[in-house]
Formats: structure tokens, sequence, C-alpha cells
């Protein structure tokens, strides 16, 4: 699945200790006509590492996290590979054995999930202070009423919502402070790997840009690993370490962000890139194609580009960048 | 050759809290133009009133203050004007999941339209510019996307035909809200083409909808900006993205993911 020789200089490696390991692992739908969802994947998560996984619908990106975090259901079968979680404390586990008491015990305390949609995963009838106290008092059942309510608060503030909202319901809540609710649950039990499915999606770009924001601090803060799945691949070049790159299944391109955008190897990962058109630099590809140049129609108000300039990376040709 | 001004157009809404009520003015005092061949983006944060521009420009709501003029006349009231003005201004829909009958044939939402808005034609004309739209949409072969119901087509091929049904009554003016935020990423920029191509072809004037500045930058001439009903600023595409001049058109711009400028600091 990955280049042989060029993986280390071009940053497909982790950069420290592993926190998360994951080994050949497929998963397979198993319907009428088996569908092959994940295939092969292999990724290690360095700790405190944020790792982007792209790519578009169908790609298996967010099959591939409802197996990291046991959440598959079936039809649904992990047919092979091992996914090994490895504690700060020193210990693994073994993800794909895990099971009952245990796995419950698992899930949220050390891998938490924000899901997609999450703006929608809240439970529309009871408060926020309740929903968050609940992970608590699942979690930790020896942990005082008066000490769950404390919690519940600085979670909150943690997130940049203030704590008078407590009391608050989802439906009175914007969608991005719905969002940070959504984070501050996941982060309750300070989990050491954090998977985000699209976490963003739903948000106008000026909520996303703060919601990305608090994400980064409380990284640098907490400590904690990301697995950042989206499909817009400009969100995360700015955010993650690494970038991994998934079509059918596989992964088709994994690097460090800078070497991905500035030598992408894989045909996919080009057609992804030039799919974005750039913001302030001049991207050749994105050009309104056939600008009649012919003829001074009335949109000749804006120069026009050269239609058959290919695409391209190269960051010295973006020197009006962020002027 | 059709074109559309808006003259300081504003439109409030009555918000009722409890026994009491107030006015939210959604867009305040807003002018501008569409002509045909022109493309203009208008962008902004959610609730800041595009869709609500997009409304009055389509007669689905009525302004409070100010005109709307088609070719310099003001729009006719009762049905028979409104129907006028709907052949002339037409609708591209943000998710082509929920704009289309699933209950209906890919045909069946094109014929309508032409049915409608041309009355004369045969049945076998109808047909013919059908499977025209179809192929001008680049959906091959036109007969058999003709015969399928929106259940069997992908997301993009969705969206051509939602503006295939756009384009069928022969309009001179073309909204497109959010056309393909809800589009993967590696087809946007083939909508989008496509839809730049069809302008030029139809001389259309376009009112394309997005918060996405990059595209708006790319895919038009002009661009303004609109925060809370209000046109902060607007200029030429270059200008407005390359030297923005308002606050909020800054805070927009910074907001956007870029990757370049991460890659600055990355070298730094």
């Amino acid at each position: 699945m990955t280049a042989p020789t060029t993986d280390r200089a071009r940053g497909a490696a982790p950069t420290g200790p592993v926190v998360l390991t994951i080994d050949d692992v497929s998963v397979d739908y198993l319907v009428d006509e088996p569908v092959h969802a994940v295939r092969n994947v292999s990724l290690e998560l360095a700790r405190g590492e944020v790792l982007g996984l792209a790519g578009e619908s169908g790609c298996g990106k967010s099959t591939l996290a409802y197996a990291v975090t046991r959440l598959l259901k079936p039809p649904a079968l992990v047919t092979g590979g091992r996914i090994e979680f490895h504690s700060r404390e020193g210990y693994a586990v073994d993800l794909t054995a895990i099971r009952g008491e245990d796995l419950r015990q698992f899930r949220w305390d050390k891998v938490a999930m924000v899901f997609q949609g999450a703006m929608n995963s809240l439970n529309p009838v009871i408060n926020v202070q309740a929903q968050l106290e609940d992970v608590f008092s699942t979690h930790r059942p020896e942990m005082k009423k008066a000490e769950r309510r404390r919690r519940a608060g600085e979670l909150l503030e943690r997130v940049g919502v203030d704590r008078a909202r407590l009391k608050a319901f989802p439906h009175e809540l914007s969608g991005g402070m719905r969002q940070r609710v959504m984070i501050a649950m996941a982060l309750a039990l300070e989990p050491q790997v954090l998977i985000m499915d699209e976490p963003t999606t739903a948000l106008d770009v000026v909520v996303q840009r703060e919601i990305l924001d608090e994400i980064t601090r409380l990284r640098d803060e907490l400590g904690f690993a990301v697995v950042f799945i989206t499909h817009d691949l400009p969100l995360l070049l700015e955010i993650s370490d690494r970038i991994a790159v998934m079509k059918e299944g596989r992964i088709v391109e994994l690097a460090d962000a800078r070497t991905l955008y500035t030598r992408p190897q894989h045909e996919y990962t080009r057609t992804l890139l030039s799919s974005f058109p750039s913001l302030t630099g001049e991207r050749g590809a994105f050009v309104r194609t056939g600008v009649d140049t012919t003829v001074p129609g009335p949109a000749a108000g804006r120069s026009t580009e050269e239609p058959d300039q290919g695409p391209d990376h190269d960051p010295d040709e973006h020197e009006e960048a962020d002027a | 050759m059709t074109t559309i001004e808006l003259r300081g157009v504003t439109k409030d809404y009555r918000v009722r809290d409890g026994m009491r009520g107030s006015t939210l003015r959604a867009v305040d005092d807003v002018s501008l133009v569409l002509e045909p061949g022109r493309t203009i983006a208008l962008v902004g944060q959610s609730g800041s009133g595009k869709s609500t521009i997009a409304k009055m420009l389509l007669q689905l709501e009525r302004p409070t203050a100010g005109e709307i003029l088609l070719d310099g006349k003001p729009v006719p009231r009762g049905r028979r004007g409104r129907h006028a003005y709907r052949g002339q201004v037409q609708m591209v829909f943000q998710d082509p999941f929920a704009s289309l009958n699933p209950y209906h044939t890919i045909g069946h939402h094109i014929a309508r339209p032409i049915q409608l808005h041309h009355p004369r034609l045969s049945r076998a004309e109808v047909t013919e510019r059908v499977h025209d739209l179809l192929r001008r949409v680049r959906l091959h072969p036109a007969a058999t996307f003709a015969e399928r119901r929106p259940h069997e087509l992908s997301g993009g091929q969705r969206q051509r035909a939602a503006i295939a049904r756009a384009l069928a009554p022969s309009p001179g003016i073309l909204v497109a809200d959010e056309p393909v935020s809800m589009l993967d990423v590696s087809i946007r920029l083939g909508v989008l083409n496509l839809l730049g191509d069809l302008q030029r072809q139809e001389d259309l004037g376009v009112l394309y909808i997005t918060h996405d500045l990059a595209t708006a930058r790319h895919f038009s001439d002009e661009i303004l900006v609109m925060y809370k009903g209000v046109i902060v600023e607007r200029g030429p595409a270059d200008d407005v993205i390359l030297n923005p001049k308002h606050e909020y058109t800054r805070l927009l711009a910074a907001a956007a993911p870029n990757p370049e400028r991460r890659l600055a600091e990355l070298s730094s």
C-alpha cells in the first residue's frame, strides 16, 4: 500500500511514540454483493499529532473510524488486520479482541469520537448539563454529584461556552455551540485519541475557523492525538501534521502536510488538490475555461488566465499570498 | 437579453417573542444589477441575508421597501405577470437530493417547465428539447437519462439535471444558491465550469450565492460581501479578495482555509 523507498523523506512515518496502530485492516459490508469498504489499511498515529484523513463520500474513511472505535454493526465486518492502542501508561490494548465490560470501559475513556453531523447527535429533550454529567456517572461512578456538576461546567468553559448555558437544551444553542458541546463531551474523560468525523462540515467558514482554533488550542493543552476526517483538503493542509489520502478503501498516499501539498505523488491527490481553487494565488487549473478571449464580451473586465496552464502547486508562484 | 435590477431593496421579517413582537431586518437597502453574461457572487456567513435576496429575486418573498425591475420595468403583480417573470428568472438549489421529486423521471422534471412556458410545442418537440438540454448538461445518452429517476443518479448528475431543469424555460437570469456545496470536491469544479459554459452559450446573468470565497473569486466578475443584511463591500472579484477593504471581508478571507499561509508558516 505504501510507496517503498521515499517514505521517510516524505514524512510518512510518525515522528514520536505511537498511540494507535492500525495494521492491515480490512472491513467488508456483507450484503448481496459484498462491499470492500476498507482494504488493507495500515496507519500509525503518534501521540499528540493531528492526522488528516482525506477522501470523498464512499471512500471508506468513516468506516475506518468506526472500526477503530468498534462501532461497526452487521452487515459490516472487520475481515482482517489488527488495531492496537498503546496507552500512555505503557500497556497495549488489542482493539479487535476487546469486548464486553472491558470494551465499555475503554470506549470514550481512551478513544473518543466527535461524530459526523454532531449538531444533531445531542439528545433534544435533555439539557446540556445532564448529557455531560452522564459521561461521568457512566465512567466514573465513584464521582460525587457536586464534583460532576463542577466538571461539566469546566468542560463547557474549556471549549469556550459560558457555564451559564449548562441548563440550555440543544435547540437553544447555535450550530457552532452545539458542536463545541460535542467536543466538550468527547474531551470529558481526557482521552488520548480523538477521532473527528467531518466535525465542521455543516458550519459556515467563520464558525469553522473558531472551532478549528479551539481544537488546535486544546490539543496543545491536553496533548491528545487527533484523527481528523474530512473531504476538505485545504482545511487538512492547514491543521494536520500528516495527511492520508483515501480512495476506494485504500490509502493511496501518506505524507506530511507540506510534502503532500508541494510534491503530491498519486494522481488522485493531484486531482483533489486541483479541485480547490486557491484563494489568493493563481492556480491555473481553475479558470473559467473557455472564457471567450476572441470576442471582448461583457465579462472582459476581468483578465483571463491561460486556460491550458496545468495544476501547479509551486509555492514560489504564490508571492501575493496573504499580503 | 434580460437585465434585472434590485434598487434599494429592504426586507423585514416580523419575529414573535412570546407576547411581544419585533422586526428583523434581513436585507437592508441592497442594490444590484444582473446583466447578461456577467456573474455576480454574493458571499457572507449563514444568516447574512443571501438567501433572502434569492427569494425576493424569484418572487417568493416581496420586498418591504425598494423595487425589483425586470428590463427596467417593475415586476407585474398577479399570476400572469409572475408566470412570465419566472420564465425569465430561474434557480438552481443547493441540495440536488431534495430539489428533485423522487417519483418523477428526470425527463418529466425538465419537460414540465418547457410545457408550462411554451404551451404551443408538440409532444415530440418537447421531448426533443428535453434531450437537447440533457445533452447540454452532458448527461449522455440523453434518452436513457430522461427515463431515470433521481435515485439512480449520482449527486453531480442530479445537480446537472437540476441545472437542465432551470434552463428549460430558457431564462435570462439564473440564481445559483450554493450549487456545489453538497457535492463531492472532485466534481465541484466540473459543475461550476459547466455552469460557466452554459452561461456563455446563453448569455445568462448569474447570481452565484456562496460562502466559499475561493470559487467566488474565480467564478465571478464581481463580488458583493454581505453582513447582517447590508452589502459591506463590492467590486471586481480579484480586488475584493486580494485587497479587502472592509473589516468583515478580511475576517471572511482569514477564516477560509488557506494552505499557502500554513506553508509560509512552516517555511519560516
